[in-house]
């Protein structure tokens, strides 16, 4: 006998403990998303904050000690906050549905790694408000700014990351055991649909690295509160260590952040091109090799820091051998549009602008990857410019285009495509607006992580933050538009909502019911 | 649900799999970094107190040996090389002078962490005797004569004329304190 979940009209009490209590697939993917709905919000407060003060050259609105909490805040809150958790509920909702589970394999254990995550957040924001203020050293904490000269509340951001680890690792031990033990019958792995398997080869890769991460922090925290030397040099230590343990995090986790985000274009592009995705066994070994790469190439973001020659023309040609799977993947998305039968909705408007603008991102990346080169690049606008076009352009605009995507799927309700068109237009052109001119500012030498520019920087940096907060008020509509769709948009009980979609999930009712397969279907 | 049992051994594995990875960060990548860099030279770090044995001077060599003395982040001392620069032959045992005034109204405790480059030199470069193998104390307004005997060795790489050694002097007073009051 299926029932309900607790609703309003149960009466508060128990709706609020469905909510904590719940071990339903669909409900946490909910909470994951909306969770990281509001840190994304927060994160691109923060943002705007770093673009009013950068509106004009002079310090105008906050000291430069809080410029450089906020540009930390952001980086961490956007990566850990607002990116990781928002494909992590996608993973709740969908990977069940797509692979034809009834639940996640883990499920009380996928309570526990959602709720620990609003306490790692209310810690790393309290420090905020706390003598000494938050975190000023950068998303990337290098030591020994982020010890010996680190303000006293590090102690809750080490505490905070050591939280956000454990989120990760259990999502991700969850989401490896749901998808290797639950598959309906027939679904072989090569029959998984292409989010499953981004998701899984991002699983291993935070299962590998995050407590990388955590080591790094703990080491830290040993250097700062019990006389270690591990980063230390009057101890004989050495700060290079930390980059190189860092990074060795650092770069899976991009990968971490934008795998999810290829499998999630996987699913748009054929769907509104109304063809099969092309190439799918290529998709997947390509996604499977750049997950290897990656963690063998960390070193490219500190050839600065005195390598031998061979070190660097190592990691660069490594960097460089990137590019060919995930050309791959690039080439496939274009030839599968290619003469297909294209409509531009929403979710479609999103794909095609992540395949442009991530390519782009990609190719200034290859720019810093080249060793020579990067001495000038490194720590410039042009950084900010490239991983903001495969950051945002890639993961936020995927993530975007799945919300629009399977909203009508999670509620039963249509979204407006007209605001969702008009959404993408601006933030689209925002977007481009905000970030293009990075890349000028960057080439021309304008430093990262300053409160403060020269004169020669000011028109681009005006431009720059006019689309900042066009790109901000975008996300604003984004969020009424879904509220409207949730609370009064047009109710569909089509189960494939979308003529092209293929797929498991669009065999399910729409909306889609609290409990689903809980008989396994025949895959042919 | 027969995937169960199937789920915890999974879950047994990962777990361990991300207990290792933790381990492996923190207990096997720095000294496998140490190691690294002690077999490349990279890190310029020079290795400790050199018992010298009998070489023949290679004569037909002239190295130059050049000092820097830097002062951390806060530290006040003066702190500099009698001589900047010397002429030695591979070989040849050679005793030079650091200068250090602690010019502050407190006792302080200083640690020169030295570094050598190019970075192929540093496995070449012998200390016999270096202030740097203890911490240096200088008694408020006291200054100190630190001395370094060293020896280049004659397998040096015949591309290296040129060595250069370089003092960071780090304030330690803090941390020896801490310990201190840790003992007692």
């Amino acid at each position: 006998m299926a029932h309900g979940p607790a609703t309003l009209a149960d009466g508060w009490g128990k709706y609020i403990s469905r909510w904590v209590f719940t071990t339903n697939h669909k409900d946490i993917g909910t909470l994951y998303l909306w969770f990281s709905f509001a840190m994304f919000i927060m994160g691109g407060a923060f943002a705007m904050i770093i673009r009013a003060e950068l509106f004009q050259p002079g310090m105008q609105l906050i000291k430069p000690e809080f410029f450089n909490q906020m540009t930390t805040m952001h980086g961490l809150v956007m990566v850990f906050g607002a990116i990781m958790p928002a494909f992590v509920g996608l993973a709740n909702w969908m990977i069940p549905m797509m692979i034809g589970a009834p639940d996640m394999a883990l499920p009380r254990m996928n309570n526990l790694s959602f709720w620990i995550l609003p306490f790692a957040f209310a810690i790393l924001t309290a420090t905020l408000f706390m003598e000494g203020g938050g975190p000023n050293f950068g998303w990337t904490f290098y030591a020994p700014l982020s010890t010996t000269y680190a303000p006293d509340t590090v102690n809750y951001f080490i505490f905070g990351v050591h939280i956000m680890g454990a989120s990760s690792i259990m999502g991700s031990i969850n989401i490896i055991a749901t998808v290797m033990n639950m598959r309906a019958p027939g679904m072989t792995y090569m029959k998984m649909p292409m989010f499953v398997w981004t998701w899984v080869i991002t699983a291993f890769l935070l299962v590998a690295v995050m407590p990388v991460l955590a080591g790094a922090v703990t080491m830290m925290l040993m250097d700062i509160n019990f006389g270690t030397s591990f980063f230390d040099a009057a101890g004989g230590g050495d700060p290079v260590l930390f980059q190189h343990i860092f990074w060795f995090f650092g770069h899976p986790e991009v990968y971490i952040i934008i795998l999810p985000a290829f499998g999630v274009v996987s699913h748009i592009i054929p769907t509104f091109s109304r063809k099969p995705l092309f190439g799918y066994s290529s998709m997947v070994y390509a996604t499977a090799a750049i997950a290897f790469l990656s963690f063998v190439v960390w070193a490219h973001h500190m050839f600065t820091v005195g390598m031998p020659i061979a070190g660097e023309l190592y990691f660069m040609y490594a960097t460089m051998l990137i590019a060919v799977p995930t050309g791959v993947k690039v080439f496939n998305w274009i030839t599968t549009m290619y003469r297909g039968s294209l409509t531009y909705e929403t979710p479609m408007l999103f794909s095609i602008a992540f395949v442009i603008l991530f390519t782009f991102g990609g190719f200034t990346g290859m720019m810093l990857s080249i060793a020579a080169a990067d001495m000038q690049y490194h720590d410039t606008y042009f950084v900010v410019a490239h991983f903001h076009y495969v950051m945002v352009a890639g993961a936020v605009f995927s993530g975007t285009a799945a919300v629009y995507y399977w909203l009508p799927k999670w509620c039963g309700k249509m979204y407006d495509e007209t605001m969702g068109k008009v959404q993408f237009w601006i933030a689209f052109i925002g977007f481009n607006i905000t970030f293009m001119p990075q890349h000028f500012l960057g080439l021309a030498g304008m430093p990262r992580r300053y409160a403060d520019y020269g004169l020669q920087f000011a028109d681009w940096n005006m431009v720059s933050s006019i689309g900042a907060f066009m790109y901000g008020g975008a996300q604003i509509l984004f969020l009424f538009n879904v509220i409207r769709t949730i609370g009064w948009g047009k109710p569909t009980n089509d189960p494939k909502v979308w003529e092209g979609a293929q797929g498991l999930e669009w065999t399910l009712p729409t909306p889609a019911p609290y409990h689903t397969f809980a008989t396994p279907p025949k895959i042919k | 649900m027969s995937a169960r049992p199937n789920n915890r051994s999974l879950l047994v594995k990962l777990t361990g799999l991300a207990v290792a990875m933790f381990m492996f960060a923190i207990f096997v990548l720095p000294p496998l970094y140490d190691l690294f860099c002690e077999i490349t030279g990279i890190g310029g770090k020079t290795d400790g107190a050199y018992t010298a044995v009998a070489v023949e001077v290679d004569r037909s060599r002239d190295i130059e040996v050049q000092f820097v003395a830097t002062n951390n982040a806060t530290m006040p001392w003066d702190f500099y090389p009698i001589e900047e620069r010397v002429m030695v032959h591979p070989g040849e045992s050679r005793a030079v002078v650091f200068y250090a005034h602690n010019r502050t109204g407190q006792d302080m405790l200083g640690q020169a962490i030295p570094n050598v480059l190019p970075n192929n030199a540093a496995d070449y470069f012998h200390k016999t005797e270096c202030f740097c193998f203890n911490n240096q104390p200088l008694a408020a307004g006291e200054s100190a004569e630190l001395e370094l005997v060293f020896i280049v060795d004659p397998d040096l790489p015949a591309s290296v004329n040129t060595v250069t050694l370089s003092y960071t002097m780090f304030d330690i007073t803090d941390r020896a304190v801490a310990q201190v009051s840790q003992v007692q």
